[in-house]
């Protein structure tokens, strides 16, 4: 195996030589402004970086976007809050308050805050257990997250579920198994084609889940059903321990679905993504063309899980590169103060802010208690259509509906 | 091998076997050569059937969709018609209406547009439109993951596993997804309106992937239900209760009753309990619990304990064949009605369990601990269990796998002697 792994590595070019080789950028901060009106409630007009996209069997977005400076204000502001979350929840199973299991999703933040700055509330999102900011930012609170991770009754599933295990009306929640989600996504994407309804669905999974078989199931009845299914690989390169190129034949993720159009987006630039969101927004719902598949090449610091120290399959070198040089929120404030919208001070103003909500979040969070013993039994079976009991360890705890 | 071999009865049996086999009886173990449907002897003409328009407007816990649920129970058999249907017809009949009654209901499956392969589903894209009514991929991961997308969205979802053998590349969708997804979203999400339909148990000639009974592998999924009927009216009452259920429900169907089970099923809109078994004889000797195609094997098996046929008259004591033995159909599977079989077993003191599935970790291993916990003190015998062998279903032999009328009286006779 160490000798086939070494084949397969060498061709690996110096970075600088990779260009030759087309593929999407990854770096954060690479779009340029336009025009921007001196009315700062007017739209900026804004360039994408020419490699923001790579399009398979459909034309690639247009470059030129526009955007608020309050939006993006905004979006910093959400991928500042995600951030903080995720490392509070870091701190708080550090500590061992949070116990179980935990997959954060520090540095992919331009996915979550993109995808929904590109979507409509009535669109539905469904993605893996990497789910915290999308609860969040699809109608949850920062509270109910940190509470459920804590198994507190003021979780979002009540502290019956744990980390993967959060849902609103319009996200259809983490899923612990890995590509379980991606048919229930084609399924809530018929539901919305069969009732007429202007939406579509979001499916999310990661570069490590491609390689289920039912995602590809989920891929032929949309494509042949004409569904608005969304397909989202979120690559953040690593599936678990195992690189993408070690795991996948094809690593070219938006040109998995056969038949179905993808494109490959910059999943570090949040322009970019909430531009291919847009994209993918119209191509199902407005134009009716059926699944789409988007890749969003993005990059986690962090391990895999929290058993996953993330430094045994690259190089801590790898992971303070794209730290230092593809950080998404860098990328933003970037842009910000290079486009005056805000500056340095302002930005300090915002991040103090995103850090007080999530250390107030937490207080609530760790104030509440721990479900009663009684919840155990609920929510297994419809209210009153259960068997007559449950069995517990012991004849005392057996209960009774 | 011989798989009759080690009891005592079976021995002197084969002769028996044999011989009865040249002249059709109706022990149905033993027909030579069965027609290529699947024909059951002992089912054309098992008395358990509700084969008159009165018996089967009587069929005992029918609720009536046109009553008020809340009014005092009555039964009025006036007004109301029935017409004849086998197995098939009658869960095409239940589809039929849950397709007509709520908008939201879909059926889908593999080949269910042009009938299903057992023609469950025939006419009904027709009727009801080819978006309602559709055919999927074979793709059964696909399918239940599909369905449960559905159900999460307040959609009724009818999903076919062709056969039950084929339900397990769902399995991680059902027992993980369907049965979890409340509990884990903390009551905010379900799939209740999702209904699995499945043909299962065996056809005399399916072998390893045709044959099996894999209701025992969900019995563990809490938040699951499953249900299997044993006849025209049960299927139809059990599947409409199914698909109305707040819990996902995995409906068994066994397949080789879809042509040979035929009663006067009630035309009108009705359900069946879910979680309730049935006793079909009442007794005072021995329970004879079942569920799916054995009830008929066992309601063959008491016809022979009665009056023996003249070979088989010298190994059944004169004094047994009066037992007033209980027969039970579970139907049920999961909730199990344990008050019913735990209070017939209190009153009996002997228990029987009878299903296709393999003994080993089988639901007759869990009614039986179950029920040993409960009545230890009333067993007056071993609580016996009468099972296919713990082997795959081979081609060859399958009517040796499954337990038939002899293996039935065998363990009869045996726990009534005991």
């Amino acid at each position: 195996m160490a000798s086939l792994a070494r084949v397969r590595l060498a061709p690996r070019l110096p970075a600088g030589l990779r260009v030759q080789v087309r593929s999407v950028q990854t770096t954060a901060d690479l779009t340029q402004l336009r025009d921007k009106p001196s009315d700062p409630s007017q739209p900026i007009t804004v360039k994408l970086h020419e490699d923001s996209f790579q399009s398979y069997l459909c034309d690639k977005p247009d470059l030129e976007v526009q955007v608020t400076g309050e939006e993006l204000l905004t979006m910093y502001k959400e991928m500042q809050t995600m951030r903080r979350m995720e490392m509070a929840a870091d701190a708080l199973y550090k500590a061992k308050l949070i116990r179980g299991f935990c997959h954060l999703a520090i540095g992919q933040e331009a996915v979550s805050v993109g995808l929904e700055h590109g979507i409509t509330k009535d669109d539905r999102v469904i993605t893996a257990y990497r789910c915290h900011p999308f609860a969040v930012l699809r109608g949850g609170t920062i509270k109910g997250v940190i509470g459920e991770l804590l198994g507190r009754q003021a979780g979002m599933s009540h502290g019956k579920g744990g980390s993967m295990h959060i849902f609103t009306p319009s996200f259809f929640g983490g899923n612990g198994i890995v590509g379980a989600q991606v048919p229930i996504g084609a399924g809530v994407s018929f539901a919305q084609k069969y009732m007429g309804e202007k939406t579509c669905t979001f499916a999310l999974y990661g570069d490590g889940a491609s390689n289920q078989g039912q995602v590809f199931e989920a891929y032929n009845m949309a494509k042949l059903w004409n569904l608005p299914t969304v397909f989202v690989c979120e690559n953040n390169k690593y599936g678990m321990g195992t690189s993408a190129a070690r795991s996948s034949s094809n690593t070219e993720y938006f040109k998995r679905g056969d038949k179905i159009p993808g494109l490959q987006v910059n999943g570090m630039d949040i322009l970019a993504t909430k531009h291919a969101v847009e994209y993918a927004r119209k191509w199902t719902v407005d134009d009716q063309n059926g699944p789409l598949l988007l890749e969003f090449v993005t990059y986690r610091y962090g391990g895999h899980s929290m058993s996953d120290p993330g430094t045994t399959y690259r190089t801590r070198e790898e992971v303070q590169r794209m730290r230092s040089t593809q950080d998404p929120i860098r990328g933003l404030q970037k842009y910000i103060e290079e486009w005056g919208v805000a500056n340095e001070q302002e930005l300090k103003q915002l991040d103090k802010e995103a850090k007080a909500e999530v250390d107030a979040a937490v207080e609530e969070a760790k104030a509440s208690p721990e479900p009663l013993i009684k919840d155990l039994w609920t929510d297994i079976y419809y209210k009153n259509t259960e068997p007559p009991y449950m069995r517990g360890r012991e004849r005392e705890e057996v209960h009774h509906y | 091998m011989n798989p009759l071999k080690g009891t005592y009865l079976s021995r002197r049996l084969s002769s028996f076997y044999l011989s009865v086999s040249a002249r059709h009886s109706r022990c149905n173990s033993t027909s030579a050569t069965p027609p290529a449907d699947g024909h059951l002897p002992s089912v054309a003409s098992s008395e358990i059937l509700r084969t008159k328009r009165e018996a089967g407007l009587r069929t005992p816990g029918i609720k009536w969709a046109d009553e008020d649920s809340s009014a005092p129970t009555r039964i009025i058999v006036g007004g109301r018609e029935t017409r004849k249907m086998n197995t098939y017809q009658a869960i095409r009949d239940a589809m039929s209406i849950a397709l007509a009654k709520d908008e939201s209901t879909v059926v889908f499956g593999e080949d269910v547009a042009f009938g299903g392969v057992f023609r469950c589903t025939m006419g009904l894209a027709e009727e009801f439109g080819k978006e309602r009514v559709f055919n999927t991929p074979l793709t059964e991961q696909g399918i239940a993951g599909f369905g449960i997308g559905l159900a999460l969205m307040g959609h009724t979802a009818i999903a076919e596993i062709q056969f039950a053998d084929y339900i397990l590349p769902a399995f991680d969708q059902i027992v993980n997804e369907a049965a979890k997804i409340r509990y884990r979203s903390g009551g905010g999400y379900n799939a209740g309106g999702l209904t699995i339909r499945t043909p299962t148990m065996s056809v005399g000639h399916g072998a390893l992937y045709h044959s099996q009974s894999p209701e025992g592998f969900f019995m563990g999924a809490s938040g699951l239900k499953v249900v299997i009927p044993r006849s025209p009216i049960q299927a139809k009452g059990l599947l409409l209760s199914s698909i109305r259920d707040p819990n996902p429900v995995i409906f068994m169907e066994p397949k080789i009753l879809y042509r040979s089970a035929v009663e006067q099923v009630p035309i009108d809109d009705y359900e069946l309990p879910l979680g309730e078994a049935e006793v079909l004889i009442p007794g005072s000797d021995l329970t004879l619990l079942t569920w799916g195609t054995p009830v008929y094997h066992c309601e063959t098996a008491l016809h022979l304990l009665q009056s023996p046929p003249p070979e088989l008259q010298p190994v059944i004591p004169a004094s047994l064949r009066s037992a007033n033995i209980e027969l039970i159909d579970l139907r049920s599977i999961l909730p199990w009605d344990v008050k019913t079989v735990a209070e017939s077993v209190s009153r009996t003191g002997r228990l029987v369990i009878v299903h296709e599935a393999g003994m080993t970790a089988g639901v007759g291993a869990e009614i039986s601990a179950e029920i040993q916990k409960r009545c230890f003190l009333k067993l007056n015998a071993p609580v016996r269990r009468v099972t296919g062998w713990d082997l795959p279903v081979g081609l060859q032999y399958e009517k040796f796998n499954i337990p038939d009328a002899i293996r039935i009286l065998d363990a009869v006779v045996e726990t009534l002697a005991y």
